[in-house]
């Protein structure tokens, strides 16, 4: 009786550990199942005020942790054509930025997404684009075009709040995601 | 008869005095430009300006400050590319604007690049500060 007991114990309790993890949607493609300091499904929200000033004059502010390291570099390196824009800054602040987003990129941020992010880009690529990374494109692949690239109220992918309500706070959870004119989603 | 005249003075010399501190940016860079050779600045010449269209190799080949700004300086604006929203450019209705020096060059060395494929000369930079003063 006392063996069936603790048999019984164990097996819930490899059961409790293990259905989350293979529950939560492509944990197995993207490296899961290891222990992260946020299991949650966003990224580290951005609050400096010189990134949100600097940065998000023109686009949202996007989180360090959606890139790597190698990108950032590359990115501060050509501000004086930043997607045909001119971006530059002043050397004081071009420095401290730079060093924000190195200590906060996907590579070194404990946030599980974040770490989605890194793992699918290749050692040694460093894509300039967010929304050229592969895990982006996976977790994109079903939407149709005419949702975004089609749809005047978002046009574009690189507008990351258009659909996710809460992208500024750093969160991509599904159910804050409200397509306009086309409501919910639903993967 | 003469502490009521001072609560007076007080009264109407205040909000005079917190439009002067707000000016002081414009009015730096207006002297700075004069000493490096802007004369006879002319709202008129920086209007012409903010509404002439320039043209690019690149994308957006017909390129104004309006573009992102809209002629309306009291209206806000949209980024061209992102379409984020940008707040009026004049300070009558958004009293953050041209306080900040630095904010000030930066913006003019990034957009007169954009907008004109060159940096703005400081005679532009003057008339450009004078116009957008409403």
């Amino acid at each position: 009786m006392k063996n069936t007991l603790a048999i019984s114990a164990v097996i819930f309790t490899i059961g409790f550990v293990t259905i989350p993890a293979v529950w939560s949607d492509d944990d197995h493609r993207w490296g899961g199942m290891e222990e992260y300091k946020h299991r949650s499904t966003g990224v580290a929200a951005v609050t400096d005020t010189v990134y949100r000033e600097e940065c998000g004059s023109c686009h949202m502010a996007y989180s360090p942790a959606l890139l790597p390291a190698s990108s950032w570099m590359k990115m501060m390196s050509g501000l004086e054509n930043h997607f045909g824009d001119n971006a530059e800054l002043d050397t004081e602040t071009e420095r401290s930025i730079t060093d924000l987003l190195l200590a906060n990129s996907a590579d070194r941020s404990d946030y599980r997404r974040a770490r989605k992010f890194n793992r699918s880009i290749q050692y040694n690529d460093a894509p300039l684009r967010i929304s050229e990374t592969p895990y982006f494109l996976h977790e994109h692949d079903e939407i149709p075009n005419r949702m975004v690239t089609g749809n005047p109220e978002v046009t574009s992918f690189s507008h990351c709040n258009a659909c996710h309500t809460r992208a500024e706070q750093g969160s991509f959870n599904e159910h804050d995601i409200r397509i306009p004119g086309y409501g919910r989603w639903d993967d | 008869m003469k502490t009521p005249y001072m609560i007076f003075v007080v009264l109407v010399s205040t909000p005079a005095h917190s439009v002067l501190a707000e000016n002081t940016a414009i009015d730096t860079l207006l002297q700075s430009y004069a000493s490096q050779g802007a004369t006879e600045v002319d709202a008129e010449q920086g209007k012409h300006l903010w509404q002439k269209t320039f043209q690019s190799n690149s994308e957006f080949a017909e390129r104004r400050c309006a573009s992102c700004h809209t002629e309306d300086l009291t209206a806000p604006g949209k980024h061209i590319k992102t379409s984020k929203l940008i707040e009026p450019m004049a300070p009558s209705v958004n009293p953050q604007r041209l306080t900040d020096q630095k904010k000030i060059e930066k913006w003019f060395k990034r957009n007169c690049t954009w907008t004109m494929g060159r940096e703005c000369t400081v005679q532009e930079k003057a008339d450009f500060l004078l116009y957008l003063n409403k």
